[in-house]
């Protein structure tokens, strides 16, 4: 398993070399831009870690042109207080972000989500977090071993959390998928819906455990 | 002993002397009693020792005349070459002024002191270049002959009855530092005459015959050493003046000379110098402007006569008064004056009677124990005085006389019938009347004529027996005197009363020109408004075209001011430059660059040059006295308004500076501790973890995460203080859920809050309000921070929000049992660097203003408050708006 990582900073390539390496991964470096998307295409990495703040070009435009060819899992580094850059960089098909300065556990926890593959068949058809289980193929959520009856649109938005478990899904992503592009704007629909989904699933549903906001960019299932 | 101590006064005025003449470069002038006792020969043997001395000199300009000894010693001095002016086809060379002081040797020699520079250089006299020299620190030696000192040319020409044209002003001579006389006994000069080592050409032949006489040469050499005598002697007096056994030299003595358009005021005027300088007493000139104008011819006398009483050092003092003798005293007794000089009154008998007595005797009068002096002044050079000189006529046009003849005619027919019924007495009442009507209507002249004409009328017509002047009765001829008399006085105080009108109109113009400008300056807000009111108020008084040019602050340029509607061409804006540097009037009317257009005076406060305004008259526009004086007046108050504006801008920079400053420096103090503190908890850290046993790596590793926290915080904080001042705080307003803001934000914090018992209180149906999450995430994390690091361990912190459904708006507050804010800085508490009183060490203030920018940004705000038993509470407000429906499924 390889992990491409581009960052300008020698001591965050170094900490990511450390920290991947001791966790079992291969690590690819690259300095630039330019130099990062001409290793992605020589070392077909399994995944991506991209800093979004790059010299040369921007960490966006990089990840542009990389999906124009790859479906490569990418993880952006961006700074705090950039909320837009991170919608920006999610919506032009980065699978997570983590902001600097982050823990070693937290890197490492994101890269195996965004390593999970996930192809159709492979899919398993039944995901457990916590007390509750989500049954994908007979389209049932259990709390404690009892049904929960949700709502179409309740339900939808638990398989995609389920789906893209310990991934971010943002606001737009949701938006699109449950109510069609026109709605991107509508987010009180999801913290409306949302709220319903923690009081049902929830066991303090003001302080959820499992389905987590991400402040300003969307929602994440976590799953322990 | 008091006797003893030195005059305070005389010390500083000595210090300043002395300073300015450390500041100056030292004239030294080489003088002689006439041409051919050496002097050029003496300063350039002065000038070979200096030379010899290692002294950087060259040669301005030295006339050998062919005199071969003096060319011998020219060999070896670098010569600056003059420069050639063209006039009327002419090649003139003339000094070089700008090369030298290019060229800035430490000293110059330039020959003939009184020399009349050509046309077209910068100054008229060559004095003036020297002046202009010795400003600039350069050290001149020059040569000159006793005739040329402006106060001696009376004398020299008394001697020799040869006019002296080129004169130096006693003033200029007096700057002088060292004065070497050059002497030579009259028969030595004859010698030298006569073996041709003096005038090689052939028109000093005739000169010489007069000029070189021995009696001639017996009293120049004595005016000359007696001029040098006085000129040591008073510097000897200067000198003696400080020194503390010597009797203190007393300034008591003050000449006053009255000054008046009469060419025998010029003779009046170097008398009262000598004495004043024999007597080393400082004068005052003094003019009286009585409510009679002047003509143009004599107001420009007048004015010649000041500016040579200015130029030999007087003091000019103009005053308002008919009463000539009062005012004299008066001035005097003002400016402490002892004595006053007065021309010999050449006024007939009968006239000083009228008037109550001659100057000189109402001056002894009302004078008290001030000596009078009565000068003769010189016939010869003065028109003959006739009546007609005061004859007050002269300026009235012919439509005022005809305005007379044809009123008197009038009169005349329709008294030609009357009179049967009226008799001949009323007839001469209605002419009075006539003529002093007629007094308030025309000029003096004609009431004059009119009373005359009118009188001689009666008695040839009207007074029996009529057709004759003869006059049959006594009593008639009594009427027919008295008539005269009475219309011939009436009609000289109309017209006194009306000059003095016209005179008070013209001081109340001044006044008002004045008035209007200090009026337009102060309603002006800014310096630009200010300067635009007052240069269009000047164009407006003197008819001109102004430009002013101000000073850049740093002394290196002078920048017109766009509200100039004169346009500053190359050449005016040298003499603005020269007017400038010198803090001197320059341009037309003066002596410096006078061929120029325009009129240039320096704008100065406290000795410092700030601007300069620039008066462009119309080519035949004369500048009087008043008008000059009304110059000096816009240019002071101009100056004053610059100043003040460039007082006031220099202090709101100072104050900014000083204001940014104090922010820097608590900034750098602040961060410095605030990163360093961390760093060197990291720094020992990580330095330890190499020998720790695994429970202290366990400890270390706490202390670096919170080490590495507290630098996290600190530079987001920065970072959103930064965001937030270069405006680049764009807020994305999205729908907030209250419960998942402040999860998020009790999350980040969450390791402060463990020594604090916590508490929120957010009700279950909380709505969803627009905010930007992430601001408003940092917002609550911040007010819980604020809470947690400033107040005791232990003591609860309550987070609590709601609706306020009457207001419109969401609230979070944050309270607490901490010492609470007094109230006096609960506004500055959302400063930035604004620490509470009690803050412990740690962090930089900025949290709070971050806060308020976040939440200002959102539309909120926020308020701080005192918690009822103690503490602070600080509150967070939203507006609020229900959101749309949620589509049923």
């Amino acid at each position: 398993m390889t992990v491409l990582v581009i960052d300008d900073e020698v001591q965050i390539r170094r900490l990511l070399k450390i920290t991947l390496e001791a966790a079992g991964i291969a690590v690819v470096e690259a300095d630039t831009g330019r130099i990062g998307l001409e290793e992605a295409a020589r070392a077909h990495p399994d995944a991506v870690v991209l800093d979004l703040g790059l010299p040369d070009m921007g960490g966006l435009e990089v990840l542009k042109l990389l999906r124009e060819w790859s479906k490569v899992p990418v993880l952006v580094l961006t700074v705090l207080a950039a909320e837009a850059d991170k919608v920006s960089a999610l919506d032009a098909g980065a699978d997570d972000y983590l902001t600097k300065p982050f823990g070693s556990a937290e890197l490492l926890a994101r890269i195996r989500a965004i390593l999970r593959r996930m192809p159709e068949e492979n899919e398993p058809s039944s995901v457990k977090f916590g007390d509750i289980e989500v049954d994908l193929s007979a389209r049932i959520v259990k709390k404690a071993g009892t049904e929960v009856r949700l709502t179409a649109k309740e339900y939808a938005m638990v398989r995609l959390l389920v789906v893209h478990r310990g991934k971010v899904v943002t606001h737009g992503q949701m938006l699109r998928e449950l109510w069609g592009p026109k709605a991107e704007d509508n987010t009180h629909y999801l913290r409306v819906h949302m709220t319903h989904i923690r009081q049902k699933l929830e066991a303090e549903p003001h302080k959820p455990r499992h389905l987590r906001t991400e402040s300003g960019i969307g929602y994440r299932l976590v799953e322990d | 002993m008091n006797d003893q101590r030195p005059d305070p006064d005389a010390i500083l005025a000595s210090l300043n002397r002395e300073e300015q003449r450390a500041r100056r470069g030292k004239l030294k002038v080489f003088f002689g009693m006439c041409p051919g006792v050496g002097k050029t020969y003496a300063m350039l043997r002065s000038a070979q020792q200096e030379l010899h001395d290692g002294v950087d000199l060259v040669v301005g300009v030295v006339e050998t005349h062919g005199r071969t000894e003096t060319e011998a010693l020219l060999v070896g001095l670098p010569l600056i070459p003059r420069k050639q002016i063209e006039y009327k086809n002419i090649k003139i060379t003339e000094m070089d002024l700008e090369a030298i002081l290019a060229r800035k040797p430490k000293l110059v020699l330039v020959d003939e002191f009184a020399h009349t520079n050509a046309p077209g250089s910068r100054h008229p006299k060559r004095f003036q270049d020297v002046v202009e020299l010795l400003d600039a620190g350069i050290d001149v030696f020059t040569t000159l002959n006793v005739q040329h000192i402006e106060s001696r040319a009376d004398a020299v020409r008394q001697i020799t009855g040869a006019t002296v044209h080129e004169t130096v002003p006693d003033s200029v001579f007096g700057m002088a530092d060292q004065i070497e006389l050059v002497d030579l006994t009259p028969e030595a000069l004859r010698e030298r005459l006569s073996e041709g080592k003096v005038y090689m050409e052939g028109r000093a032949a005739a000169a010489a015959e007069n000029f070189f006489k021995d009696t001639h040469l017996t009293a120049l050499r004595e005016l000359a050493l007696r001029f040098v005598a006085e000129h040591v002697d008073k510097r000897l007096r200067e000198m003696r003046s400080v020194g503390t056994f010597k009797t203190v030299w007393r300034s008591g003595e003050r000449l006053l000379v009255a000054v008046g358009p009469s060419p025998s005021s010029t003779q009046l005027v170097r008398w009262t110098r000598r004495m004043a300088a024999s007597q080393g007493a400082s004068w005052i000139a003094v003019s009286v402007e009585s409510s009679t104008p002047l003509d143009p011819e004599a107001q420009r006398r007048l004015e010649k006569n000041l500016s040579l009483a200015r130029e030999l050092g007087a003091e000019i003092v103009v005053t308002h008064d008919n009463d000539v003798a009062e005012a004299l005293v008066r001035v005097a007794l003002q400016n402490n004056a002892t004595q006053i000089v007065v021309g010999k009154s050449r006024s007939p008998w009968w006239l000083d009677a009228f008037r109550g007595g001659n100057l000189v005797d109402r001056l002894l009068r009302i004078g008290g124990s001030i000596d009078i002096y009565v000068v003769p002044a010189e016939r010869a050079s003065e028109k003959p005085t006739t009546w007609l000189d005061w004859r007050p006529t002269a300026a009235s046009p012919a439509r005022e006389y005809a305005e007379v003849f044809g009123v008197l005619a009038a009169l005349t027919l329709v008294s030609w019938f009357i009179v049967p019924h009226s008799g001949y007495l009323s007839v001469g009442l209605f002419f009075l009347l006539a003529i002093i009507v007629l007094s308030l209507r025309v000029g003096p002249g004609p009431v004059f004529v009119g009373g005359v004409v009118s009188a001689l009328t009666w008695n040839f017509l009207f007074i029996p027996p009529i057709f004759t002047f003869a006059i049959a009765r006594f009593e008639d001829g009594l009427m027919f005197f008295t008539y005269f008399v009475v219309a011939f006085i009436s009609g000289q105080l109309t017209a006194r009363v009306r000059a003095q009108e016209r005179n008070e109109r013209m001081r109340e113009d001044r006044a008002t020109a004045l008035f209007h400008l200090t009026q337009a300056i102060s309603a002006a807000r800014t310096l630009d408004d200010a300067v635009f009111a007052a240069l269009r108020q000047a164009d407006k008084y003197f008819g001109a075209k102004t430009a002013l040019l101000l000073g850049d602050g740093n002394g290196s340029g002078l920048m017109p001011h766009f509200a100039g509607s004169f346009v500053i061409n190359d050449k005016e804006r040298g003499v603005a430059d020269w007017a400038w540097r010198n803090r001197k009037k320059a341009g037309r009317f003066t002596d410096t660059l006078p061929s120029s257009e325009g009129f240039h005076l320096p704008l100065v406060r406290e000795d410092v040059a700030i601007g300069v305004l620039v008066l462009k008259m119309p080519p035949e526009a004369n500048l009087s006295l008043a008008q000059r004086d009304l110059a000096e007046s816009f240019a002071d108050q101009l100056a004053q308004l610059v100043e003040r504006e460039q007082l006031r801008a220099a202090g709101e920079r100072e104050k900014l500076l000083g204001e940014s400053e104090k922010l820097h420096r608590t900034l750098l103090d602040g961060v410095s501790h605030e990163l360093k503190t961390p760093l060197a908890v990291l720094s020992a850290a990580v330095e330890n973890l190499a020998t720790a046993d695994e429970s202290m790596k366990a400890n270390l590793a706490d202390e670096i995460k919170t080490a590495t926290r507290r630098l996290n915080r600190l530079v987001n904080n920065l970072l959103d203080q930064t965001r937030l001042e270069s405006g680049a705080l764009r807020p994305r307003l999205d729908w907030c859920d209250g419960h998942d803001l402040v999860n998020a934000a009790v999350d980040g914090v969450s390791e402060f809050l463990i020594d604090h018992p916590f508490e929120t209180n957010i009700p279950q149906d909380l709505p969803l309000f627009r905010a930007d999450s992430a601001l408003m995430e940092q917002v609550i994390a911040n007010l819980l921070l604020n809470s947690a690091l400033h107040t005791p361990s232990g003591t609860p912190i309550f987070l609590a929000a709601g609706l306020d459904r009457a207001k419109s708006r969401v609230y979070f507050t944050v309270a607490d049992r901490g010492p609470g804010l007094p109230a006096a800085m609960r506004e500055r508490l959302f400063q930035k660097f604004q620490r509470g009183d009690a803050a412990k060490a740690g962090g930089l203030g900025l949290g709070l203003s971050i806060i308020r920018g976040f939440v200002t940004a959102q539309g909120g705000d926020v308020v701080a408050g005192e918690n009822p038993g103690g503490g602070a509470v600080l509150t967070v407000y939203l507006p609020y708006k229900a959101h749309g429906d949620v589509p049923a499924e």
